[in-house]
């Protein structure tokens, strides 16, 4: 069940990724609607992180193309905003909340400018909308695990952009601050925003999206919730790798075989 | 006194010399440094510093004169094709970045120290001092060279200033400054560009051996001091300068002292200093921290031990002796005493011929240790399941932590108990 929608906030073409030469996924191809929460699911390394990586331009892909907003990453960079896995920095960086909402400013400001009041004010917006202001000065290691998510989208917040990329926000986070992030980002949606969500729980994949990528080292499923989350299609997620596709997979990193005969043409 | 005066007067053009490119040189490596310590490559600036020297010698080799600039080139071209070698090993085979980098820098120093043995034994005579590479000599900071090793100084201090914020975020976050379509290769490159150019330029007064301490040192050091990180590129600009500035100093009282390795001795001790000294993260704070704590548990025991002994008699403000005491809890002699003291001071307790009593706003505090540690009891056989006798050993650790706002949920949650597990009364707040 793979839906397709006609202008696309996000077209995900003939999408290979690999890893030191393992593809981790294979030939995935789906379009996004605008206006609408999206959840990303599927088993432990299906490739839910490296999807958004690839999107995000992170990953060196193998074959197809990513367009947003109908142009490639490079023209549209403002308006698309990447939340990154909250282990993937280190947290005991000297600089304060504020500090780190503040980067989401610097890609407007530009080389050499420095942030000044006007950038200030957008980042205290931003904690504010996570409720985070009081915690401005704090330094971000005296956070906790759910604060400093909630500081990693404030970051992306302050951006302002129009799709929002964010890989595992509920990741080791609270009950309280799930619900909370959960209703910002049907804010944002209501006021026309795309959030795109890495998740890993099914339980409440059902009421926190509308739409739903189903993941696992290929596509199994794109589409509106009702008739994405099904029992067949998710046991077609979960039931177990294709194991033809992992023998494949590592016997092309084992063979160090080229992945495509051919670089990825951009259109 | 006198000495101190001569050396701040700067009336001697040497020391005047000496002194501006110490400080130059250590306020520029610890402020490139800084981002080096927080992009995890400390080890790196070691491996370019050990690379520089067989660029030095080759420059010296091919054009066979000592000028500053030709050698400044040798030596930064050598300090790169290191970096680049090793994120090259790192990335096409199965050695780590570690292994890589001792690899690197073990080969080029090898090299380096070839190079240099067969320049010695050349006979030219122009080759003399061009061993002070290996361990720096800043006396030999004078004219043409301070200019030009002032200039790459000057031009370090600039970029950083220029690319702060660029700089640090992709010492954060790399990923997400990628994202946002900052040009983070070319960033990276001319961070790692301006690593090599710190080097290349401090290996002058403290050589390549002791090269990465000026880089890594004043940064380790300054983030004891600080959560932020403009305030820690100045405080490690500022230790750097300041040792920068004693090193030209003790060699200017003593000739015979070389004025890099004091740099270097002296950095340390300021690290060491810092390591201990500094308010909360300092080793002192958290040993004072931890022994606050410590006594502040033995004084709610006692008076928790005081409360146990009246609420078997159903008389809160009788007195009892040290041994009664000691009979219901043991506790080390000196460290009670020494409770009991301050507990009178606080009026929490008084002292008679009988032995102590709770006062009445004492019998208050106990009551409140005596309470969480009953509602802590029940909370663990009602919502854990742990067995009621088990809890006990829990609680008494417990008792001590909890907040006034924790207090509240966990009765609540309980729904106002009010006895315990063992079935004896919880206290009530009065």
């Amino acid at each position: 069940m793979i839906q397709h929608v006609t202008n696309p906030v996000l077209e995900v073409h003939d999408l290979t990724v690999s890893y030191q030469r393992k593809p981790v996924l294979w030939d995935v191809d789906l379009t996004l609607p605008q206006q609408a929460l999206v959840g990303i699911i599927g088993p432990n390394g299906a490739g839910k992180s490296t999807l958004i990586k690839a999107i995000m331009g992170l990953l060196p892909l193998n074959s197809g193309f990513v367009e947003l907003f109908g142009k490639p990453l490079e023209e549209v960079r403002k308006r698309v905003s990447y939340v990154p896995q909250r282990e993937s920095v280190d947290w005991d960086f000297p600089a304060s909340a504020l500090d780190v909402a503040m980067m989401g400013t610097y890609g407007q400001l530009g080389l050499f400018r420095r942030p000044g009041s006007r950038e200030k004010k957008l980042a205290m917006e931003a904690l504010e909308k996570v409720g985070m202001q009081d915690f401005a000065n704090r330094q971000i290691s005296q956070l906790s695990g759910g604060q400093q998510q909630r500081v990693f989208l404030s970051r992306a917040l302050a951006q302002d952009a129009d799709l929002y990329l964010m890989d595992e926000p509920f990741a080791g986070v609270d009950i309280a601050t799930e619900t909370a992030i959960i209703e910002l980002l049907r804010l944002m949606r209501d006021n026309g925003k795309t959030v795109v969500v890495v998740h890993h729980d099914l339980q409440s994949a059902q009421d926190y999206f509308d739409w739903i990528i189903l993941l696992n080292m290929r596509l199994v499923a794109s589409g509106p919730t009702e008739e994405t989350l099904t029992p067949p299609l998710l046991e077609k997620t979960y039931g177990g790798r294709l194991t033809e596709l992992s023998r494949v997979s590592e016997l092309l990193q084992k063979k160090q075989f080229p992945i495509r005969e051919t670089k990825p043409t951009r259109k | 006194m006198n000495t101190l005066w001569d050396f701040l007067s700067m009336s001697d053009a040497n020391v005047r010399f000496v002194t501006i490119g110490s400080v130059l040189l250590a306020a520029s490596s610890a402020v490139v440094g800084c981002f080096t310590v927080l992009r995890k490559r400390a080890l790196v600036g070691d491996a370019v510093a050990h690379a520089v020297l067989p660029g030095v010698c080759l420059a010296f080799i091919l054009t066979g004169e000592k000028n500053p600039l030709i050698l400044l080139l040798g030596s930064f071209l050598t300090g790169w094709l290191s970096l680049i070698i090793i994120d090259l090993v790192t990335a096409n085979s199965r050695i780590k970045e570690d292994t890589a980098i001792g690899l690197v820098l073990s080969v080029f120093f090898g090299i380096g120290i070839l190079l240099l043995t067969s320049i010695q034994h050349s006979n030219n005579e122009n080759q003399s001092g061009l061993d002070k590479f290996l361990f720096g000599s800043a006396a030999a900071l004078v004219g043409q060279d301070l200019i030009t090793f002032g200039a790459v100084a000057v031009l370090l201090l600039l970029s950083v200033l220029l690319l702060y914020k660029e700089f640090k975020l992709i010492s954060f976050d790399l990923a997400y400054a990628r994202t946002i379509g900052l040009p983070v290769r070319g960033l990276e490159l001319l961070l790692t560009t301006l690593t090599v150019l710190a080097v290349v330029v401090g290996i002058q007064s403290v050589g390549v051996v002791l090269m990465s301490a000026m880089l890594i040192t004043p940064a380790a050091a300054a983030r004891f001091w600080t959560d932020r990180l403009g305030a820690m590129v100045v405080i490690a600009a500022a230790m750097s300068a300041f040792c920068g500035a004693a090193g030209a100093y003790v060699s200017f009282t003593a000739p015979a002292m070389p004025t890099g390795p004091w740099i270097v001795m002296l950095l340390s001790l300021l690290a060491i200093f810092s390591f201990i000294l500094a308010p909360k993260k300092g080793l002192l704070a958290r040993y004072l921290m931890q022994r606050r704590l410590r006594r502040q548990m033995t004084r709610e025991n006692i008076l928790k031990t005081l409360f146990h002994l009246g609420e078997a008699k159903g008389e809160y403000e009788h007195s009892y002796s040290k041994q009664q005491i000691l009979e219901r809890r043991r506790q080390p002699l000196l460290r009670m005493k020494n409770g009991l003291k301050v507990l009178r001071r606080q009026g929490l307790v008084q002292e008679s011929h009988d032995g102590w009593a709770l006062t009445s706003p004492g019998k208050k505090e106990a009551q409140r240790i005596v309470r969480l540690h009953r509602l802590w009891e029940l909370y663990l056989t009602e919502y854990l399941q742990v067995a009621s006798d088990h809890v006990h050993e829990d609680a008494e650790s417990i008792e001590h932590v909890l907040t006034p706002e924790l207090e509240k949920r966990l009765e609540e949650l309980l729904d106002y108990p009010t006895s315990d597990p063992h079935h004896t009364t919880i206290p009530q707040q009065s």
